[in-house]
C-alpha cells in the first residue's frame, strides 16, 4: 500500500521535556527527504515514561514502539524500516503487548497516549461520549445511583464516596450549582491529573458533563495549577472544540439540556488543592481553608451547591456509566472498588503511570513494574500519597495499595503517587524537608500548621545536631500530635505522617536508636 | 480591565491579566484592581501577596525554575542545585538573578518520573543537567 504511514509522536510534557519536539521534527524531516508520506499525530504519553521519547508506528499488526528514541536514532531508525515496523535497537515490539502495558487494567487511562487528544472523532472511535448520550437518556437519581454502586471514592486524596457527594449536590433545593473540577495536584510524585488533561482532556469534560446532569448543574470550572502550562493549553483548546461539537454548551448533544466548561488557572499555592481554599481562589480572593461544615456539596463556590472533585474522579465517570457500576466494582479490594492509577516516581527505574485494581501490593510496583532503582542501588524507602504521605520501609512493602490496608500501616493513599529513594537518602532531612513544606505553604489559619510547623524544623535540627536529644526528641513528638489534633485541613493534621513514621521507621538517620528507647516512653 | 467588573470574584483574575500583559503587577495596578472590581486596595493586596505566582517586579528575560520537591529530590535535585551554583553562579534557593537570567525553586512540576525537572521559561525539562539549562537558554556551550 502506498498511503501514508501513521507515527505517533507524543506532545505530552514529559515527553517534550526529554526530546519528544525534536524527534517530531526530525521525522518529518527525514520522511520528506526520503519521499516517504507519514502522518505524525502527536498523542498524549502511554505513561512508560522511562520509554520517552517513545515513537510508535501503526501497522497491520498493531501500534509498534522505539524507545526511548534520541534525535540521533532516527537516521537509523528510518535506514531499519521503522515505517513498516521492522526491527531496531530500540524497539519495543506492538506496545499493547509488551508486558508492562499488557499487564495494567486501564481504564481511567485507556485513551491516554492512544488517541489524538484534540479529536473529537478519534475520542468518539475510541468509545468517547458513548457515557454521554446514556446519560442523557438517564434519570438524575439513575446516574447517582451508578456512580454510587461503581463503589468509586475520590481520587484526590481523601477517598470520599462520589455517589454521597452528588446525592447532596442533588438534594440541595437551589438554582445554581457548580461542578469544580480539582486539577491543583500539587503533590509531588504525581503526574496523572496532568496526562490525563493533556492526553484525553475529552475524557474530563465529559465526565464533568455528566456530573453535571446528575445533580443539576450547569456550570463547571476546572482550577489547573499554573505549574502546568500544557495542560492548561490542551484543556483550552479541548474546551473550544468541545463546545464546536456541541459537547458543551447550550444543546448538550442536541439534548437542549445545558452544560459550560471553563478553565481557571491557580497561582502557585499548594493549599489551593484543598477543596474549599480552591473555591475561595476561585472566588478570586486568598486561597484560605474554610472551616467545615457547611459541605461545599451544600454550600460552595458563592455559597452555592458545588461538587469538588479530582481530575481522576471525574474522568473515571464516563467508564463507568459505558460500562457499568459492576464492571468497576468487580474490580478492586475490600471497601476500595475499581482502578488506581498509580504513579511511579523518583528514583525508580521506569517511572510512570500504572494503572491497576486497587489492592495490588507496593512491592509489585516499586520492583515489579519500577524495576528498583534507576541508580542501581537498594530501595531504602517510598513515601506513598504524596508530602503528607508516610515514609514506607522496604520491609512494609508487602502493603496491598488500598485506602484501608494502608490506613492500617499508619499510611495513606492520597493521589497515588509513589516516591522511591535509594539507600544514599537521610531520613532526617526528608523530615525536616516535610515540616519546611507546610511552614512554607501554610494557609496561616491555625496556628499548630502556621508555628508548629517552624517550630518542627528548629527541634529537628537540634535533634539532628545531637542537642539535648531526649527532649527535643519529646518535644517534636508533642508538636506532631499537637498539629494533628488541632489542624483545620490535611496540611497540618498530616504533615505529621511523614515526619512520623520516617522517625519510627529509620531513627538512626536522627542519631538514635528507636523512638521508644530515646523518650520515656512517651509515644504511642 | 473591564471584563473583570461585573464577573463575580475577579480579583485574583484581573491580578493574573496584569501579570500576563506587564510580566509583574505594578503598585498603581492595585488601585486599579480595587476600583474595578469594587473592593478596598487592601483587599487587593491581600490577594497580591498571598500567591507566589503573582510578583511586584520585573522578570529577568529569562526565569528558571528548578523543582526542589521530594520527588525530585530522590532523583538528585540537590546536586543539580548545586551544579547550578557552582557553573552558572545562581543560588535556587535564594531566587539569585545574574544578568539575562533569574531563578526560583519550585515545588513539583508534575515530571517527577524525570526528575530533576526544570522549567526554563515555558519549556519543561527533565533528567536535567546544567548543560540542559544552558541549552534551554540558548547557550550551548
Ligand atoms: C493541603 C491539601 C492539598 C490538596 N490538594 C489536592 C489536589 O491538588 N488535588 C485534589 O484533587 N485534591 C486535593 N486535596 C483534596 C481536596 O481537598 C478534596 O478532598 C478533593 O478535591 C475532593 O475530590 P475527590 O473526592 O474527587 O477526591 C488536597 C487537600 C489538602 C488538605
Ligand atoms: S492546617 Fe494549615 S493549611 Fe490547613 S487550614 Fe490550618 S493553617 Fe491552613
Amino acid at each position: 500500500m502506498s498511503g501514508s504511514t501513521t507515527v505517533y509522536v507524543p506532545r505530552d510534557a514529559a515527553a517534550l521535556s526529554v526530546g519528544a519536539e525534536e524527534i517530531a521534527k526530525r521525522v518529518e524531516d527525514e520522511a520528506r527527504k526520503r519521499g516517504k508520506a507519514v502522518e505524525i499525530v502527536r498523542n498524549g504519553s502511554r505513561g512508560a515514561l522511562w520509554l520517552e521519547p517513545l515513537v510508535e508506528v501503526s501497522t497491520a499488526n498493531g501500534r509498534v514502539g522505539y524507545g526511548p528514541v534520541a534525535p540521533e536514532d532516527v537516521t537509523s531508525l528510518f535506514d531499519a524500516g521503522f515505517l513498516d515496523g521492522a526491527h531496531h535497537q530500540l524497539s519495543l515490539g506492538v506496545v499493547d503487548d509488551h508486558e508492562w502495558f499488557a499487564k495494567q487494567d486501564r481504564l481511567t487511562f485507556a485513551r491516554v497516549g492512544v488517541v489524538d487528544p484534540l479529536s473529537v472523532s478519534d475520542y468518539e472511535a475510541h468509545g468517547g461520549l458513548v457515557a454521554l448520550r446514556k446519560a442523557l437518556t438517564m434519570d438524575p437519581q439513575a446516574i447517582i445511583d451508578e456512580v454510587g454502586a461503581s463503589g468509586l471514592r475520590g481520587r484526590g486524596g481523601a477517598g470520599f464516596p462520589a455517589g454521597i457527594k452528588w446525592q447532596t449536590a442533588l438534594q440541595a433545593q437551589v438554582g445554581q450549582k457548580y461542578i469544580c473540577c480539582n486539577a491543583d495536584e500539587g503533590d509531588s510524585g504525581t503526574f496523572a491529573d496532568r496526562m490525563l488533561m493533556e492526553g484525553d482532556p475529552f475524557a474530563l469534560i465529559e465526565g464533568m458533563a455528566i456530573a453535571g446532569l446528575a445533580v443539576g448543574a450547569t456550570q463547571g470550572l476546572i482550577y489547573v495549577r499554573s505549574e502546568y502550562p500544557h495542560a492548561i493549553g490542551a484543556l483550552r483548546a479541548a474546551v473550544l472544540l468541545a463546545a464546536e461539537s456541541a459537547i458543551l454548551g447550550r444543546d448538550v448533544l442536541g439534548s437542549g439540556r445545558v452544560f459550560e466548561v471553563e478553565v481557571r488557572v491557580g497561582a502557585g499555592s499548594y493549599v489551593c488543592g484543598e477543596e474549599t481554599a480552591m473555591l475561595e481562589s476561585l472566588e478570586g480572593k486568598r486561597g484560605v481553608v474554610r472551616a467545615k461544615p457547611p459541605l461545599p456539596a451544600v454550600e460552595g463556590l458563592f455559597g452555592k451547591p458545588t461538587v469538588v472533585n479530582n481530575v481522576m474522579t471525574l474522568a473515571s465517570v464516563p467508564w463507568i456509566i459505558s460500562h457499568g457500576a459492576s464492571a468497576y466494582r468487580d474490580r478492586g479490594a475490600g471497601r476500595s472498588r475499581g482502578t488506581q492509577v498509580f504513579q511511579l516516581a523518583g528514583n525508580v527505574a521506569r517511572g510512570g503511570i500504572v494503572e491497576l485494581a486497587l489492592g495490588v501490593p507496593l512491592r509489585d510496583l516499586v520492583d515489579g513494574f519500577g524495576g528498583g532503582t534507576r541508580t542501581g542501588r537498594p530501595v531504602k524507602t517510598a513515601q506513598v500519597g504524596g508530602p503528607l504521605g508516610a515514609y514506607l520501609p522496604s520491609s512494609a512493602f508487602d502493603v496491598p495499595m488500598d485506602y484501608e490496608s494502608l490506613l492500617a500501616i499508619g499510611a495513606m493513599l492520597g493521589h497515588g503517587g509513589i516516591v522511591v529513594f535509594d539507600d544514599s537518602v537521610n531520613m532526617a532531612k526528608q523530615a525536616r524537608f516535610a515540616m519546611e513544606f507546610c511552614a512554607e505553604e501554610s494557609c496561616g489559619k491555625c496556628t499548630p500548621c502556621r508555628i508548629g510547623s517552624v517550630r518542627g524544623v528548629e527541634t529537628i535540627d537540634k535533634i539532628v545536631a545531637g542537642e539535648r536529644r531526649r527532649e527535643n526528641l519529646e518535644l517534636l513528638l508533642d508538636l506532631c500530635e499537637v498539629m494533628t489534633e488541632g489542624s483545620l485541613c490535611a496540611m497540618g493534621g498530616l504533615t505529621p505522617l511523614p515526619v512520623k513514621s520516617a522517625l519510627d521507621h529509620f531513627p538512626e538517620d536522627f542519631g538514635i536508636e528507636s523512638v521508644e528507647g530515646s523518650t520515656r516512653g512517651a509515644t504511642a | 480591565m473591564s471584563q473583570f467588573a461585573d464577573s463575580e470574584g475577579s480579583v485574583l483574575r484581573a491580578l493574573q491579566a496584569i501579570q500576563e500583559t506587564f510580566g509583574y503587577v505594578p503598585d498603581e495596578a492595585l488601585d486599579t484592581v480595587a476600583e474595578v472590581c469594587n473592593v478596598s486596595r487592601a483587599e487587593v493586596y491581600g490577594v497580591f501577596t498571598y500567591y507566589s505566582d503573582l510578583r511586584s517586579t520585573l522578570p529577568a528575560p529569562n526565569v528558571v525554575r528548578v523543582c526542589i520537591a521530594e520527588a525530585c529530590q530522590a532523583s538528585g535535585s540537590d546536586s543539580l542545585v548545586a551544579a547550578i551554583r557552582a557553573e552558572l553562579g545562581l543560588d535556587v534557593h535564594a531566587k539569585s538573578r545574574s544578568g539575562e537570567t533569574e531563578i526560583a525553586p519550585v515545588f513539583c512540576l508534575g515530571n517527577c518520573a524525570l526528575g530533576p525537572a526544570a522549567l526554563v521559561n515555558d519549556r519543561l525539562l527533565g533528567r536535567t543537567t546544567v548543560a540542559k539549562i544552558r541549552a534551554a537558554l540558548g547557550d550551548p556551550r
